[in-house]
């Protein structure tokens, strides 16, 4: 099966709380020299066919609509494996 | 004269429905069971959302409910000026659907909130908060882990120009908020959301902080009885 990702990050404007946290932990951890951590979402999209225009426009059609809120959020349609 | 009819919406993970209709009947009305499957708003006069975690919060709060069957009805209806009230999971519903500008996000402290709130209404132009008014300190129970309005810098200028903050937090700002908003409203008027609670705070007996959630009970009936 071709196989599609969306990956959904929070506009870089809008203030990532949950990001932050996992900033602020990692110190704690051991691991230094990280400058800022932000959270996202990452979709495996399996299709039945291949991963063609129309396909693809379907994914992107899908992310607006549902995968992301794109009052807040974009998103990243790539391909990972396109034939079927 | 027949009571006014205000429809109660449940979504499987919906919580505070029981109580919004019992709000909806103490004030003299007629509360209508919504199912969220069921696409048919039963002729109802308003529609209150009631809070929850509808899908349990999955992919975003309100963003699998904003899809469901009773909203194909719900959200033409509103478009078309049907009175919308939506608290706390019920105004993320609305933001998800677009009824509302901005989205509700997770809370700048990331915790889970519970409290009593002391909530200030900024605008009696809406069919649910008539009764107060403006400037009036009323205090509303809040609970919730996203509850931070975030809105793009031309859509908060625009909510604040059109007079469209219904409600902002007084004291503090519980959960990050852009301008302590608690509550807007549509551009019409008719559709509000916010976070805080007032089926919650209508009766003495269940130890609620204040029984200032009646005002947007008998608000609605008041306006309903009067169309």
């Amino acid at each position: 099966m071709a196989r599609v990702i969306v990956d959904v990050m929070l506009k870089p404007e809008i203030l990532d709380a949950q990001g932050q946290a996992i900033a602020r932990a990692l110190p704690r951890l051991g691991f230094s020299g990280v400058a800022s951590v932000r959270q996202g979402k990452r979709f495996e999209v399996e299709l039945d066919g291949p991963a063609d225009d129309a396909a693809l426009a379907d994914v992107r059609k899908m992310a607006e609509t549902l995968l992301a809120n794109t009052v807040i959020e974009d998103y990243i349609v790539t391909v990972e494996r396109a034939e079927s | 004269m027949s009571a006014a009819r205000v429809g109660v919406v449940t979504f499987p993970g919906t919580l505070d429905d029981q109580d919004a209709a019992r709000a909806v009947r103490h004030a003299g009305g007629e509360a209508v069971p919504l199912w969220h499957a069921d696409p048919d708003l039963k002729g109802v006069d308003a529609v209150f959302l009631p809070g929850g975690f509808s899908y349990g919060d999955y992919l975003r709060c309100g963003a699998i409910s904003r899809f469901a069957p009773l909203m194909e009805e719900l959200i033409p209806a509103a478009r078309a000026g049907l009175p919308v009230l939506g608290t706390c999971n019920g105004f993320q519903i609305l933001c998800e659907a677009h009824l509302l500008p901005g989205a509700l996000m997770r809370n700048a402290g990331l915790h889970y909130i519970c409290r009593d709130q002391r909530v200030r209404v900024e605008s009696t132009a809406t069919p649910w908060t008539s009764d107060f008014t403006e400037g009036q300190e009323i205090v509303l129970p809040i609970k919730h882990g996203e509850g931070r309005y975030v809105a793009d810098a031309a859509t908060l200028a625009a909510l604040e120009a059109g007079g469209q903050v219904v409600f902002r937090y007084a004291g503090s700002n519980p959960n990050g908020s852009m301008n302590d908003i608690a509550g807007i409203r549509n551009e019409a008027g008719n559709i509000v959301g916010l976070m805080p609670h007032p089926e919650h705070a209508v009766e003495d007996l269940t130890g609620a902080p204040s029984t200032d959630g009646r005002g947007f009970f008998s608000s609605i009936l008041k306006r309903l009885v009067n169309l």
